[in-house]
């Protein structure tokens, strides 16, 4: 076969990359180039410096550092037995790449992750090389999130860690039947292991860096997973408990959710879009619920149909305001924060405003006007 | 003029920039401990449009020592609104001020429409900043004494300096230029330079690098989920003309159906090949035994899963394994098939996808109105369907025939022979077909 150019590779490795949902660039340690050799600042907000026309944020350069796998999990287009093109990049054709993009401005670090070749620890050295590379070497510091293959040596981990602001492993699906039909080489015991060892150091670190200044940073963006929707048979309800239960015991800073559509089924009860695309928002949303609003997983799961699902049409918020109807009319001037936030088109930042102004005029509608973009929704529940 | 109106004395105060945040403050300062009204002031930019009358400062009264605080918040908020483009800004400010110097707590009534209409001014400022943060494309050129990266920007707000301080701390090792039609400011050996506007002409128009970039803009974008009102909310329009990537929107919108097309073509005409196939087998029998998407589970003791080579092209289904467990009712002590209704039947559809996800056979078969339920979602008429095949949602073809039982049924042996024949028949016609289809 005839060598590939750097940008033959990137067309097919950014191709095989797009499937995570991933592009936070946020949340983690301020820093910034002064005083340094290379380039890179990260300031708490990130920035997305394209949107491509699915609507997403372009904010780093999402790549595999190969699309070669040993594996053969069915959801996922890089498996063994799939017939898509392969290439692989070098890592200093990576460091490259990062630098060139992010002198110019086009991105805000890099998000790396790789099919499995050889072994998991020959694969994850490889990953860390780059990180390790553009660190030490260039003295980059924008942002890098490295995807952590589960079966790799802790030691590796480690220093992934430790030039990474987050670190990620994917728990790929929601339930372990799933996980055993559709990605047979992995386990969800492995994969919870390593994320448990990964928390440890984040929580170690983190502790170690209130009393020493000088103490390693490690992945100060914590970790982060991802979960394919619709390709086994969890319910909504079940999703919403996996994932507040992978909050709670991994600290994680996001599940993401990605929907799964091998075939898109026109025969759904919805015409209006795709359903797995519609009820990746609506997870979406119970996750934000759950977040900022104060809801619990088991609230969310009142909110959902007799299959534990949510409904398509209209957004959970509502789905359990409707459900629980006894709630409401909420008084806007005087009830408690709770209970504002439970009212349907008030956001976080609503509330706050609505708080605060209370405190010093009676609220009219002409006023909730201002502090909030959807007064509609809103208006029928207060 | 109307004599009688009272005159106040005009004041006259001239900022030495749009964005002169310093030179405002001081003179509102003074002029709101004075209790000169905001009607009072004209506030007007050096070099900037000359107010009707024209004419230079006033003097301004001495300003006594400050007699009131103003929050933390306030500051930051004029900071911002200052760099707004719309006129009314410092003189909405001032307002603002003189508020506060009655009211200290006035910022935090956000129903406020002042408040409200400054904090407006703020939000589009800070977005206008923001959108120049992640929007300034760089081009390489040679600068004598290495590389330097330039840029070309056009924001709608007076930002240049406000801005500058992120550049700064991301590119400092590197030498660049930002040129925009008021300001220009550049970066060198560690010191931030100014100078005056510039036009596009000035900028560089190309670097090779954009082709990489286009190729991995073109890449990662998803042709199935199409959402081009996202995009173009957060990227709106005005800012393409320096956003080299943009160039290939059109055609990608243009492709996408296409692609998504080929590439559903592409999975369907790939069946799940591979060493993990028999495992899924396995494992997709395995989950369905604990299956309790509908109540049938509770007295079932167990699940009726397909049965046949995994490479088949034709897959029959029948009633039990539209649902997978059987429906029953007990009669002493047999157990009689009772049929499952429809939520029952539906809730089962998903295993049968599932199966069908698998095998990808390029023809099913349905036996009896059960599982051309489950198969299609509808409820169809056996004799009116029988003839031509159905299209399923992944494009293959769906042949509904009698369940073999109902055969067994009719009491009149004519009959019976006669639905039989018919049966044959159509099987004949069913295995012609899929022949056809594999050929």
């Amino acid at each position: 076969m005839a060598q590939l150019s750097t940008r033959e590779k990137l067309a097919i490795l950014a191709d095989a990359a797009k499937y995570d949902a991933s592009c936070a660039s946020s949340g983690t340690a301020k820093r910034d180039s002064r005083g340094g050799k290379g380039v890179g600042s990260t300031e708490g907000m990130g920035i997305c410096h394209a949107y491509a026309p699915d609507g997403r944020c372009i904010s780093l350069l999402k790549i595999l550092l190969t699309n070669s796998c040993i594996f053969d999990c069915h959801y996922c287009i890089n498996r063994k037995s799939s017939n898509v093109r392969r290439a692989r990049f070098t890592a200093q054709e990576v460091v490259q790449l990062t630098l060139a993009f992010y002198k110019r401005n086009y991105i805000e670090g890099l998000f790396l992750s790789s099919g499995i070749i050889r072994s998991s620890n020959y694969t994850m050295e490889q990953l860390v090389e780059v990180a390790r590379a553009l660190r030490e070497k260039h003295d980059f510091r924008g942002y890098i999130h490295l995807k952590s293959i589960p079966d790799a040596d802790p030691e590796l981990v480690r220093q992934a860690g430790l030039h990474a602001d987050r670190v990620s492993i994917n728990v790929e699906l929601p339930t372990a039947a799933g996980l055993k039909r559709l990605a047979p080489e992995k386990s969800v015991g492995r994969i919870e292991d390593a994320m448990a060892s990964l928390k440890s150091s984040i929580v170690e670190a983190r502790d170690a860096t209130t009393r020493f200044k000088s103490a390693p940073r490690f992945a100060p963006a914590g970790q982060s997973t991802q979960m394919i929707i619709g390709a086994d048979a969890a319910s909504d309800g079940d999703i919403v408990g996996k994932a507040s239960m992978l909050y709670d015991r991994f600290a994680l800073r996001r599940v993401y959710y990605s929907a799964f559509s091998p075939i898109p089924s026109p025969s759904a009860v919805l015409p209006l879009q795709r359903p797995p695309l519609m009820r990746e928002h609506r997870l979406y949303q119970s996750d934000w619920l759950m977040r900022f609003y104060g809801f619990t997983p088991k609230e969310i799961v009142e909110a959902t149909d007799g299959d534990g699902m949510l409904p398509l049409d209209i957004d959970p918020k509502l789905a359990w305001a409707l459900k629980f109807r006894d709630r409401f009319p909420v008084d806007l001037n005087r009830a408690p924060k709770e209970d504002l936030l439970r009212v349907p088109g008030l956001g976080t930042k609503a509330v706050e405003r609505l708080l605060k102004s209370r405190r010093w005029r009676t609220i009219m509608l002409a006023d909730v006007a201002r502090l909030t973009i959807s007064l509609a929704r809103c208006a029928h529940s207060s | 003029m109307l004599a009688a109106a009272p005159m106040i004395e005009t004041m006259r105060v001239t900022l030495a920039a749009e964005d002169d945040f310093e030179g405002w403050r001081d003179a509102a300062r003074g002029l709101a401990e004075a209790g000169v009204p905001g009607s009072a002031i004209v506030w007007q930019v050096e070099g900037g449009e000359k107010d009707l009358f024209g004419g230079d400062d006033s003097p301004r009264p001495p300003a006594p020592a400050p007699s009131f605080a103003v929050p933390r918040r306030f500051v930051d908020l004029a900071r911002s609104a200052i760099c707004h483009s719309d006129p009314e800004r410092f003189s909405l400010l001032y307002a603002m001020l003189l508020k506060l110097s009655g009211n200290k707590r006035a910022m935090e009534d956000r129903a406020d429409p002042l408040l409200d209409r400054l904090e407006r001014l703020a939000k589009e400022v800070r977005r206008d900043v923001h959108k120049m943060h992640a929007f300034i494309r760089f081009r390489e050129v040679d600068g004598g004494e290495g590389p330097r990266f330039v840029a070309w920007f056009q924001p709608d707000h007076h930002i240049v300096r406000h801005a500058a301080g992120f550049f700064v701390r991301r590119f400092t090792s590197m030498r660049w230029s930002i040129l925009t039609p008021e300001l220009s400011i550049h970066w060198d050996d560690a010191i931030l330079r100014e100078s005056p506007g510039a036009t596009r002409a000035d900028a560089p128009d190309g670097d090779p690098i954009e082709e990489t970039w286009k190729t991995y803009y073109a890449s990662i974008f998803n042709p199935a989920r199409l959402k081009v009102k996202a995009m173009t909310r957060e990227m709106p329009k005005k800012y393409w003309r320096n956003m080299p990537e943009t160039a290939l929107v059109g055609s990608l919108i243009a492709g996408a159906q296409g692609r998504e097309a080929a590439m559903i073509e592409r999975s369907a005409a790939m069946p799940m090949a591979g060493g993990n196939l028999q495992a899924s087998w396995q494992a997709l029998r395995d989950e369905a035994k604990r299956c309790t998407r509908c109540d049938l589970y509770k007295c079932g003791t167990q699940t009726v899963f397909g049965e046949g080579p995994l490479n088949a092209s034709i897959i029959t289904t029948y009633v039990t394994n539209a649902v997978k467990h059987f429906k029953f009712v007990l009669r002493g002590k047999k157990r009689i098939h009772s049929k499952p209704d429809t939520s029952e039947i539906d809730a089962c559809r998903w295993w049968q996808e599932q199966e069908r996800g698998v095998i990808r056979p390029a023809l099913t078969v349905a036996l009896g109105a059960t599982a051309a339920r489950s198969l299609t979602g509808k409820t169809l008429t056996i004799s009116r369907a029988r003839e031509t095949p159905l299209t399923l949602a992944d494009g293959s073809e769906c042949w509904i025939t009698v369940h073999p039982s109902f055969l067994l049924r009719i009491p009149e042996e004519d009959r019976r022979r006669e639905e039989r024949a018919r049966f044959v028949d159509d099987l004949v016609r069913i295995r012609k077909r899929a022949a056809k289809l594999a050929a």
